[in-house]
């Protein structure tokens, strides 16, 4: 049985429909990401699982259990974290209480405390009493990391965490991520960017208008097949 | 001599305005909810502790401890299943709710304490004076003032020192995110309103000690607040101990020239901050 | 097929006819009713007036003022002032009245307009306060304790003599049934006038602005601008209004003129029980408040205490207040101003 997985999931914005029965499962120590255009309803499908949009509640299961009505906070406190698209640090705090909020009201054990975050992004510890959002666009995706890593989870959503980011800074972005696997947690990956995605990921799903167009592993998905599930065919 | 005691006087006041306003400053702050029934929550401090000193007979220096408790859970469940309901993009619900809540309020203590005015019982301690040089302080303004000198110090703490005071802050600056990181926001408004409360349980103690009331006084309680609030710069606690101050000696002045300015004054110093710096005088930077 | 853009509905057609004869009927009700109906008329439709504008305000507007008592109480200062110190009869000193209001409207406007959200609702509030205490400053009408409008005055205000001669009654009642009849015109004006404004290009801006100001100023609707007009069209006409009322009492003080209960908290009640933001709501939600008034009015403080419980459980439960409800079931609207497109087919190009 998958640790994580969603069945038939749907989601609208009032009249708008987002998802149209959407089924992924992210398996115990995988990797899983999810690509898409702009559009395709990778945020939205992650703010499903997260617990922001409301479903029903077979929607989304984690380790056995409905989650789909289940509020966000409580989602997080059974051990599903997001790192948000955008990054969505917290302008009051400086970087370590952005750091220290990802562990707000519960004790966690596990790898990942203050000194590994740090350990792990040498650069924080360095400004950790800046306020966050003076920090770069990539330094700023190292505290939303490391703040949904504070917390010990068994399943981390990363959405678009090289959006708007150079290359280097990606690079440097994503070579946490084997460590962060090594700690212990599932990954759900969202990505545009496909070459990364594929370097990272044990399966791919790929969405276009709401539905899985595409999923496999990524050895055996051609890049024919990758771009007509991504833009649809007659294109 | 006599104006300086004047605004010596008016300084002392503002710290009373300050506490009738650090309630609603922090509410404002974390919720963005102004509450219109602030000012009669006040009094309905005032009346609680009343009771608790009629019916356990209790000094009320102590009765509102056992006060303070009690109005952090009025708070808590105010907030929790009234208010939160309230909030969201369109302004008109809080505001509309918050005004019947105070109008039903003043009229629930008409009610079951008659429009008859009451003060809280006092003693040797409360009318006392020290003399420093040729002015005289009353030992009941001094408490107030160094009550709300201890009560911003005490929320500006917590609010940067305190694993609830970053919850508070990142609720403030983005409750749906604050929910991803484990934060119920709903339960953190109703703890802002708590705390809020247990503020006003104080300014209700020191409304009681100093002069008489009634079930009527609550909304110009809540203009004092409002316009120390103002001066002050929104979210700034300082700033409304600043505000209240102002607030406070424009009172006293104006009254020492003519005693019907009183009131006046104070609308006046408000309207003259609004007018040179109409966001306060400390603004928040990222409102 | 040709399409056709119109804001009737057949409910409205009805309403027309319907509210010619109900008009025709209220001009005629002194002619048949007692001097009780009459003033409990009065108060209805004084009360109307004000709830229309707070009304204007707050549900198209999105300016939700607490302190509509400044332009009742400046406009019925005014009028005792017109009327005492200039020797105006009462009658056209009502548009003083306006007047005034209309010119402390531009002051107020300009300190609260500096405040968004709750906090203009409490600045127009603090204004308020600061008119009324000037006004308790003003020794020669009265001060602090009020004054009452001269008996020649009263006596020998305009149309009062023809009213007795032609009705046979007394000059009490005459007094009346001339501020019932203005309060009715004053009302219909007003209900009319709205309606009007809400149908013009500048009304629909306005739901634009109410709905959201930064999109609104996108497409080049000027919110500035109709928050001014709105707020100063309101003041004149809550100043009308309160002339008028204290011309009927033809007695005042600061504190009865300014006050916050009388003038803004039954009327922001009566609005959001009977549905803010349409030009309905006010109508039922006046008549909801006068029968409870009627009802609970010798039980004191809990009749207020029930409005304010009730108010609340209406923002809470239908936030749209009883004519939302009502409308939402059948569909009725007796003064529409949505445009609605009728005739023809809507087809999407990729039919």
């Amino acid at each position: 049985m998958a640790l994580l997985q969603t069945t038939n999931l749907t989601a609208n914005y009032g009249d708008f429909q987002a998802l149209f029965g959407v089924d992924i499962a992210l398996n115990e120590a995988e990797t899983v990401a999810i690509i898409g255009a702009n559009g395709a309803g990778k945020t939205t499908l992650m703010r499903s699982i997260a617990g922001v949009l409301r479903n029903t509640p077979e929607a989304v299961s984690f380790d056995g259990r409905p989650i789909g009505t289940t509020p966000a906070d409580e989602i997080m406190a059974q051990g599903v974290a997001m790192v948000p698209e955008g990054r969505k640090l917290f302008p009051s705090l400086s970087v370590e209480e952005n750091l220290l909020i990802g562990t707000y009201g519960r004790k966690t054990s596990g790898h990942w405390n203050l000194t590994t975050i740090y350990e792990l992004f040498p650069i924080l510890g360095e400004r950790r009493n800046n306020p966050g959002t003076a920090l770069s666009g990539g330094q700023q995706q190292m505290v939303a990391i490391g703040r949904a890593l504070m917390s010990n989870p068994r399943v981390l959503l990363c959405d678009e965490i090289s959006l708007g980011l150079a290359p280097v800074v990606i690079k440097d972005i994503y070579k946490a991520v084997p460590k962060i696997k090594e700690a212990g947690a599932s990954l759900i990956v969202v990505e545009q960017d496909i070459a990364q995605a594929m370097a990272v990921a044990d399966r791919v799903y790929c969405m276009m208008e709401g539905r899985v167009t595409l999923s496999g592993t990524p050895d055996s998905l051609s890049r024919d097949d990758i771009h007509k599930a991504y833009f649809g065919a007659g294109h | 001599m006599i104006w300086i005691d004047t605004v010596i006087q008016g300084v002392l006041l503002g710290g009373l305005y300050a506490l009738f306003a650090s309630g609603l400053s922090l509410v404002f702050g974390i919720m963005r909810l102004v509450n219109l029934a602030h000012g009669d929550l006040i009094v309905m401090g005032a009346y609680l502790i009343l009771v608790l000193v009629t019916l356990l007979g209790l000094s009320p220096f102590v009765a509102v401890l056992i006060a303070m408790p009690m109005m952090f859970a009025v708070g808590w469940l105010l907030q929790k299943f009234l208010l939160n309901r309230t909030l969201g993009d369109d302004i008109l619900p809080p505001l509309l709710v918050t005004f019947g809540l105070s109008i039903a309020l003043q009229n629930a203590l008409l009610e079951g304490f008659s429009a008859d005015s009451q003060r809280l019982p006092t003693n040797a301690l409360t009318t006392a004076s020290v003399d420093v040089g040729p002015i005289t302080l009353g030992v009941m303004p001094l408490l107030t003032f160094g009550s709300a000198v201890l009560v911003i110090v005490a929320l500006n703490q917590l609010f940067y020192r305190t694993e609830l005071g970053r919850a508070f802050r990142a609720t403030s600056d983005d409750a749906t995110t604050a929910s991803l990181m484990g934060i119920k926001p709903g339960n953190i408004f109703a703890t802002a309103t708590g705390i809020a409360l247990v503020i006003v349980t104080i300014a209700a103690l020191y409304l009681g000690l100093r002069a008489n009331f009634d079930p009527n006084i609550g909304p110009a309680r809540l203009i004092y607040a409002f316009e120390a609030v103002i001066i002050g710069g929104l979210g700034s606690l300082w700033g409304t101990l600043l505000g209240g101050i102002i607030i406070g000696v424009a009172q006293t002045v104006g009254a020492a020239i003519n005693p019907e300015w009183q009131i006046l004054a104070g609308h006046v110093a408000f309207l003259a901050v609004l007018l040179i710096r109409p966001r306060g005088l400390f603004p928040r930077v990222n409102d | 097929m040709a399409y056709t853009v119109t804001t009737q509905t057949r409910a409205s057609r009805i309403t027309t006819a319907l509210g010619a004869v109900l008009i025709v009927v209220l001009f005629a009700l002194p002619f048949f009713a007692g001097r009780g109906t009459i003033q409990d008329m009065f108060f209805i439709l004084t009360m109307l007036v004000l709830a229309q504008f707070w009304n204007l305000l707050a549900g198209y507007g999105g300016l939700v003022s607490i302190g509509q008592q400044a332009f009742v109480g400046m406009g019925a200062y005014a009028l005792f002032g017109g009327v005492i110190l200039w020797g105006l009869d009462p009658v056209p000193a009502i548009l003083l009245a306006g007047a005034a209001a209309l010119v402390i409207a531009v002051p107020t406007a300009f300190f609260a307009f500096r405040l968004n959200g709750a906090y203009f609702a409490i600045g127009t509030w603090v204004i308020a306060e600061v008119f009324r205490l000037l006004v308790a400053q003003w020794k020669t009408l009265g001060g602090g304790t009020g004054t009452s409008l001269p008996r020649d005055a009263t006596r020998d205000m305009w149309f009062v003599e023809l009213i007795k001669e032609a009705l046979d009654v007394r000059s009490a009642a005459a007094r009346d049934i001339l501020a019932y009849w203005l309060a009715l015109v004053l009302a219909l004006v007003t209900i009319g006038g709205i309606y009007w404004l809400l149908r013009t290009r500048r009304g629909l801006a306005l739901a634009a602005v109410r709905d959201n100001t930064e999109a609104a100023k996108s497409v080049g609707v000027d919110a500035g601008r109709m928050k001014w007009i709105v707020f100063l069209t309101s003041a004149f006409g809550t100043g009308l209004a309160g002339g008028l009322i204290y011309m009927q009492k033809a007695r005042i003080s600061p504190d009865a003129a300014f006050s916050v209960t009388d003038w803004t908290a039954y009327v922001i009640f009566i609005v959001v029980i009977g549905g803010i933001g349409t030009i309905e709501g006010p109508i039922i939600g006046v008549l909801v408040f006068f029968l409870l008034q009627s009802l609970l009015a010798d039980f004191g403080s809990w009749y207020l205490l029930t409005l304010g419980v009730l108010a609340i459980a209406i923002m809470l439960v239908a936030p749209r207040g009883l004519w939302g409800l009502l409308s939402e079931r059948t569909g009725l609207h007796l003064f529409p101003i949505r445009r609605r497109l009728i005739g023809g087919r809507l087809t999407s190009s990729e039919e």
